[in-house]
Formats: structure tokens, sequence, C-alpha cells
């Protein structure tokens, strides 16, 4: 039986984080963190300019060897958690190793969703989770002519993008009548889909597929509207959801992730959660929500670790904000916070005239709710903080709505010194 | 463990209102060769309803969150400079970073199409040597950390003195600095009260330290280093005083043994009063200071009498050296302590430290510095230093002060002031240094 004082299940964001915030106050307890893959640590979030070529695997890597050594972090990678004995304060790997612990994170993030679409397992596609996935469809890239993407979510988008500069045809076939659902409004969603029919991306949007089936070195895709589209790479990019098969026979309480308070406790003793695994506060509602995005999983691996170091520096988890910061064909458009105006928020919105540069921002109470941009400057963390921090901008009201990049930047830094 | 060089910003000196924008334009200038605002890396903004502007720039954080949210390993974080790092080459344009970032420090430049932030321009930062007022400073008193941070806190991890004092900083740095081979006399004051001279039977400093009277602190260290002479040990005899036990009722002693040269280290932390016992004043407290003892009423306003210059009468002793310093300009007192101790093997030297109280003056704890810094940028208390023989010399350029209310409005002990207080005090501040500049040769 191994023993360890600190197990951290990942080794992305959320993981290498809380290593390193129990590393700054508790330099001797070991610490073991176990990553199912066998290359070194990198972020999904790269995953797509893999694809296209920009980036290569051997530089991206977010910890290199000696960052474990000189902190005493003993990595196991190439193996995954696979069952928890809770009472004993157990984990058994795939590879059948046994660990012992004292205080366990799971921060083990989320995989593909494969839609139950008919023909589909039958046929050969490529998702986009891992290194080895990205290589692989890098690798198959080089080869095609033509690809589908399906999903116009944040991977389903990057990667399409990624693709066209690889020099493929490129369709995106989406359920929703907009990309970015969520992130965006539809006006913003309409600049971004823009662009990318002026890049020679087709965007099926609304359309669902019925069935999928191999045709030759690729596949023919089946549309609700009788429509069918034939291409040699398939890229299934529906969103993503934690496996979580090795909390079966535990207490941990789970939904679509696993369920975490504001330190990030799970609900069994001496087991906490962080980063697209788990299902925390929504900063906007009493329901706990599903976040995914990668400043989050540093926030939420920062609170687990300072908890599970016993920091009295612990500011508890303020909950989750959407942000998105979407670069696509030399364009950005950010969205931090809410994207959509309900009843009781104010909502201001500026087009410039060649519906190239978007802002709107959303009030509550004078305090800020959402904003999003596109091709406008913007500090996304500032804005942020703002929303976080719930300053209320009664005082600038005027200023913020006229200029919100000089007037956020003002009072963040007021509030710094 | 490694300090780090940084650009500061004082906000009060900034003439943003002026619309000077020198550091905007040459920071432009550096990074892209136009006069372009879109290119500089410092961005100073308005601040609210007449308040002091505000900056946006990359503080090259300790543990930087835009670094954390890099997903690219684009942005690193320089163990040897401090500094944020950016490999263009790395890059994938996603904007992550500046999710992390709350000081508007790393943005997207749209003509570049890519974000930008501050490099320190490798050490001498454009943007500071373009300030025309000095609100840019860069700040290298990370060395002082980085080459002392090794040798050992003599004075003992406790002690008992009020949160944000100004003399516990003084005690630990100048003793650590002088070094273990030293015989510490604290005469009654702030100091031993919180604790050097020990509780229980034990000392409070890792040296021998020991408590005289006001009266004779300069004269029993005048007589011990000459024992260590005759017994052939090189010992630094050093006085850790108050400004009681070193210009009043302690100066007799103090004035002996300037006049005769002997081989002391005096070190007098000035807090302008016996804070120790209950704020009353001494002879070092300043005109219309409120003090339990020169209380504020309807007929006294505060003390009535200006503030003896005790750094000068020192300087008028002829002896080996004398200087005046402040816990704001860290650098300038470390030099000014090693020139002192080894003028002290010669014969008597002499620091005089400004050392603002929060608990007596009335300022929140977390000011102590601030109130130091304003002290000497409104000539209130002017840095320089004399060596025996030679002329007075400032360290910190006495043109351009601050008006005497930026050093006045951070305490309590001067809220009562009037108008024709202040008028007096400027008065005050503006005859001293004129007299400093005689010593100077600078008339």
């Amino acid at each position: 039986m191994n023993t360890t004082h600190y197990l951290i299940a990942g080794a992305s964001h959320a993981g290498l984080e809380a290593a390193h915030r129990i590393r700054l106050v508790d330099e001797t307890s070991p610490i073991t963190m176990v990553t199912r893959d066998a290359h070194p640590p990198y972020s999904p979030t790269i995953l797509p300019y893999v694809v296209s070529g920009q980036s290569e695997p051997g530089r991206v890597v977010l910890r290199k060897p000696d960052w474990f050594e000189q902190h005493n972090i003993n990595l196991v990678s190439d193996d995954e958690l696979v069952a928890i004995d809770e009472a004993q304060r157990q984990v058994t790997l795939k590879s059948g190793q046994q660990w012992q612990y004292e205080k366990l994170l799971l921060a083990t993030g989320a995989d593909p969703i494969i839609p139950p679409i008919p023909g589909l397992e039958k046929t050969p596609f490529h998702v986009l989770r891992t290194m080895q996935h990205a290589v692989a469809l890098r690798d198959h890239a080089g080869k095609a002519k033509r690809a589908v993407v399906l999903g116009a979510g944040l991977i389903g988008m990057h990667g399409a993008e990624n693709l066209r500069h690889a020099g493929l045809e490129v369709t995106i076939v989406e359920m929703c009548d907009q990309v970015l659902p969520g992130y965006f409004d539809s006006r913003a969603a309409s600049v971004i889909e823009e662009a990318f029919n002026d890049n020679g991306i087709r965007m099926l949007m609304g359309s669902r597929v019925v069935e999928v089936e191999p045709e030759g070195e690729g596949c023919r895709i089946q549309l609700e509207n009788g429509d069918s589209l034939e291409t040699e790479l398939l890229l299934v990019a529906t969103g993503v959801r934690p496996q979580l098969d090795f909390l079966a026979g535990t207490s941990v309480a789970n939904d679509q992730g696993i369920l975490v308070d504001d330190r990030m406790r799970t609900s069994a003793d001496n087991i906490w959660a962080a980063g697209d695994v788990t299902q925390a506060t929504d900063f906007y509602g009493d329901k706990p929500v599903m976040m995914g995005i990668l400043p989050d999983a540093v926030t939420q691996g920062a609170v687990a670790a300072m908890d599970m170091s016993e920091d009295h520096a612990l500011k508890p988890y303020a909950g989750g904000v959407p942000i998105n910061t979407y670069t696509f064909f030399g364009q950005q458009a950010i969205s931090v916070g809410q994207s959509m105006a309900e009843d009781g928020i104010e909502e201001l919105t500026r087009l410039d005239d060649d519906n190239r540069g978007y802002l709107k921002i959303l009030l509550r109470d004078n305090q800020l709710h959402g904003i999003s941009s596109i091709n406008q400057e913007m500090d996304a963390g500032i804005m942020w903080q703002l929303i976080l921090r719930r300053v209320d901008l009664t005082p600038v009201r005027d200023a913020f709505i006229e200029r919100p990049l000089e007037t956020g930047r003002a009072l963040m830094s007021s509030t710094w010194r | 463990m490694t300090a780090y060089n940084t650009i500061a910003f004082d906000p009060s000196r900034c003439e943003l209102c002026n619309d000077c924008d020198a550091c905007i334009t040459a920071c432009a200038q550096v990074k892209s060769g136009t006069d372009n605002p879109l290119h500089s890396r410092i961005k100073i903004v308005a601040g609210f309803n007449g308040n002091d502007p505000e900056l946006a720039l990359c503080r090259q954080c300790g543990d930087p969150e835009c670094v954390k949210s890099c997903p690219s390993t684009a942005l690193t974080k320089n163990p040897e400079t401090g500094m944020i790092d950016w490999e263009k080459s790395l890059c994938v344009d996603c904007l992550l970073c500046t999710v992390g970032c709350t000081y508007g420090g790393i943005t997207y430049n749209a003509t570049l199409k890519h974000v930008a932030k501050c490099d320190l321009c490798d050490g001498d930062p454009a943007c500071v040597k373009a300030c025309p007022s000095g609100a840019l400073t860069y700040v290298t008193s990370a060395s002082i950390f980085n080459e002392q941070h090794e040798r050992e806190d003599l004075f003992v991890p406790g002690l008992s003195a009020c949160q944000g004092c100004n003399s516990e900083m003084i005690m630990r740095h100048s003793l650590r600095k002088v070094g273990p081979d030293t015989v510490l006399a604290t005469p009654p004051g702030c100091i031993p009260g919180m604790g050097s001279v020990g509780f229980n039977g034990t000392t409070g400093t890792k040296v021998p330290v020991f408590h005289p009277l006001l009266t004779n602190t300069a004269s029993m260290l005048a007589g011990l280093k000459k024992q260590y002479n005759r017994m052939g040990r090189n010992v630094t005899a050093m006085a850790l005083a108050g400004d009681g036990g070193a210009g009043d009722v302690g100066f007799q002693s103090l004035s002996g043994a300037a006049e005769r040269n002997d081989q002391v280290l005096f070190i007098c932390v000035d807090n302008e009063g016996y804070m120790n016992t209950g704020m009353q004043a001494s002879g070092s407290t300043s005109y219309g200071s409120w003090t339990t003892t020169t209380p504020v009423g309807s007929q006294m306003k505060g003390k009535r009498t200006g503030q003896k210059n005790l750094a000068m009468i020192m300087m008028n002793h002829n002896c080996e050296y004398v200087a005046t310093a402040s816990t704001a300009f860290v650098e300038d007192y470390y030099e000014k302590l090693d020139k002192a101790l080894e003028a002290s093997e010669r014969g008597f030297a002499y620091l005089h430290i400004y050392s603002p109280c929060p608990t007596g003056w009335r300022f929140p704890s977390s000011q102590t510095i601030e109130v130091c810094r304003k002290g000497v940028e409104t000539n209130f208390a002017p840095l320089w230093e004399y060596e025996r023989g030679g002329e007075l010399r400032f360290t910190h350029s006495i043109d351009n002060p601050l008006p005497v209310e930026a050093y006045l409005n951070l305490s309590g002990k001067y809220r009562h002031v009037s108008e024709e207080q202040l008028a007096h005090i400027q008065e005050q501040v503006n005859e001293r240094v004129k007299t400093l500049k005689r010593f100077a040769g600078m008339n």
C-alpha cells in the first residue's frame, strides 16, 4: 500500500493550482498527483491550436518534470482513479496500485458527450479533449479535404476554425439557432456567425442530425430536413460531462457533476473536488451549476487546496460566473457574467455602424450583472471582479456606461491601494 | 525567496489633470516608435469626483493569475527578474490572461493583434524617466531584502510594540545590519518598553543589551567601548534611544560623548515625544502638535514652541558622521547605516530617524510608512548627511516639495491646526531648509 498525505486526482489547471497552493503553506507533507495522461500536464484549452499546428505538443507543457521535483510532488502518469474506499481513505487506480490518503482532491475534469445519434457507434469520428485526441485529429486533418463539426459550442467553434486554418472545407451543424448559446446573445452570435461564413465555413444552425453512417474513407450525415453531408472527417463536439464511475459505492453526492460547498468540500469526509468535474455554487442563483471554464478551475483548485491545508487566508468560493474570451479570425468576443436580460435587469447596448463592434452592459440595482463585447478593448478580469465584489456603481454610473474600460480600471486601481 | 524591483506610483504627484501623459507617450515611443497612446503599456486613468488619478499597469504579481490562466505557457514568471515574461511564439491569442488580471495590466492591442504588457524596459523603465513630477519611481530596494534576508534578526520574534510601530522596524533592520558583535544600550522609552531588555529574566535581543538611565546612555557606552578596546575586542557600542533620551534629559551625556568623539553608534528614534509614558511633549515635539501636555482647548492649540533640530545640533559637534533618515527611504537608510558603522570605528556617529508613531500621533497603523514618506516629500523631515570636515549633503531632493498639509493631514495630532498655524509651520519648514542649504553651501 502506498501512502500520501494529499492525493490529487487530475493534473490540469485545478489540480496544478491546488498542489501549488498547498506547497505555499505546507512544504513537507507528501503530495501525490495522478493523471490519466501519459503526456506531461497540458491545458485542454490549447488542443484546437495543436490541431491547426500552431502549437507544438512539446511546447505547451504547463509544468516541467523539474517543477514536480522542486516541490516534492510525486506525479503518477498514465493511470487513473477507478475506485474510492472512503471509510479506509484508500483509492484504487486502473493499474491496480492502491493509495492511502489523508485528504483527497478530485480534479479529474470532464469527457466529451457522445450524442445518441443512430449509426454513430459504427462510424469513425473524433472528439477533442486530450492531447492524444488532438494529435489524432491533426494527423487526420492533414489528409482530409472536408470536415463536419457537430456542435457550435466553444470546442466546436475553436475546432472548426482551426480545421479551416489547416485548409479543410468545414461545415458546422448545430441544433440551436445560434452559436455559443449561454455566452452571447443572438446579436453577438450573428457577428461571430458572419465571420465564420466570410471565412468559408458553412454554418447549418438549427439543424439536427438524424443518422450517421460510414461511407468510404469517411461518413455520410443525414439531417432532419432531408439534406445530407459527406465528409472524410467528423468531429463530435456536443459538450462535455464528467466521468464519475469512480464514485460508485461512496457517499459523494453528485448530480451532473460532483456537488461541492463553498470550500469545495464534497458530501464525504476528507474528499474535495475542483474544476470541470464539479457542480458548484452559482453566483447568480440557488441551483449548483456546471461551469467548465479555465479561470474558474484555477479559483476552485485554490479554494480546495487552501481548505485542505487549513490556510487561514481562505476566502470561500463566491460562485461561478460565466466568462468567455473568444477570439475568432482575428476578432474578439468577450463576455463576463450573464448575457441575457431578465426581469429587474437594465440593458444598455451599443452597436458600431459597421456591425463589427458591439457592447452590451447589464446592470441590476446599479451593480454589474454582465457585460459582453465584440472588438472592443475590455479588461475581462476587472469586469469579473466588479461582478464578484458586487461593486456599487451608483456614484460612477454614467461614467461606467460611457467608458466601462477606463472606469473599471480606476475602480479596481482604487481598491488596490 | 527573491525580492524584485518594481515601478511605484504616487497618485498625489501625478499630473494627469494637466494632460501630462508623459509616461504614456514615452512607453508608446519605446514600444512602437509612435506617440499613439494605444501602444502604451502603462495607462493613467482619471480618478472619480476629483480624486487622484489611477493606474492600469502590470504589477508583475508574485503569484500571477494571468500565468495560471494561460493554457499555452506563453506567460511565465521569471524567477531571476520577477517579471511576467510573454513569449509571442507560444501565444494563441485566447485572451484568458486578461480574465486573470484585475489591474488592466495585460490587454489586447488591436493593431499588433496580440496582448501586450509592461516588461519594465529591461530594468530601465522609460515611463519613470519621462515622469516630470516624481509620481512614477523605480523602486530598487528589493536588493536590500536579497542581501540581508539571510542574516539573523537579532531581536526576539515577539515584541509588545503597538501595531504599525516604526521603531520595531528600525530596531530589526538596524541590528540585523550592524550584526552580532554589538553591545546595545536602550534607555527608558518605547524600545525597552516593547521588550528589548526582556521579560522574566531573559533579554529581548540576541546580543548583550542593557538599560541605562535616561541621562547616561552615551557615557556608559563610551566607557564600555573603551573597556572592550583595552581587551582587544572589536565591538560596536550602539544606542537605540528615543528623542527624550537623546535630546532632552539624555542630552548632556550625548553631547559630551560627541564632543570627545567617542567610538559610539548612536541612533535616535525620534517620535517627537514621550510616547511610551502617555504621549507627553518633548523638545522634539513639533509646533502645533497635540500631546497630553500640550492639549487643544479654548486657549491652547497644541504645542506653542517649535521643535529643536537635534540632528543639526549634533552636526555642530563636528563628530565623525551625522545623518537623518526615514524608513520610507530604506535604501538611503542602509547606506547611511554603513557609513555610520564605519565612522563609529573612528569616533562618534549619530543617526536621527524620523519615526512617526501611529498610537501617539493618531494615524492608522497601516499608514506609518506613508506618513514617513510624506514627511520627507514635504521637506518637513529632509534627508541629509554630514561627514566630519565636509559639507552637509542632501540625499533626497529638497526641490519641488509637496505643501506641508500633505504631511500634517495624515496625523490626528495636527487635526485642529488653524490656517495661521499652518502658515507658521510652512514658514518654519522653509526656514529650516534654508538653514540646511547654507550648511550645504547652496546659497
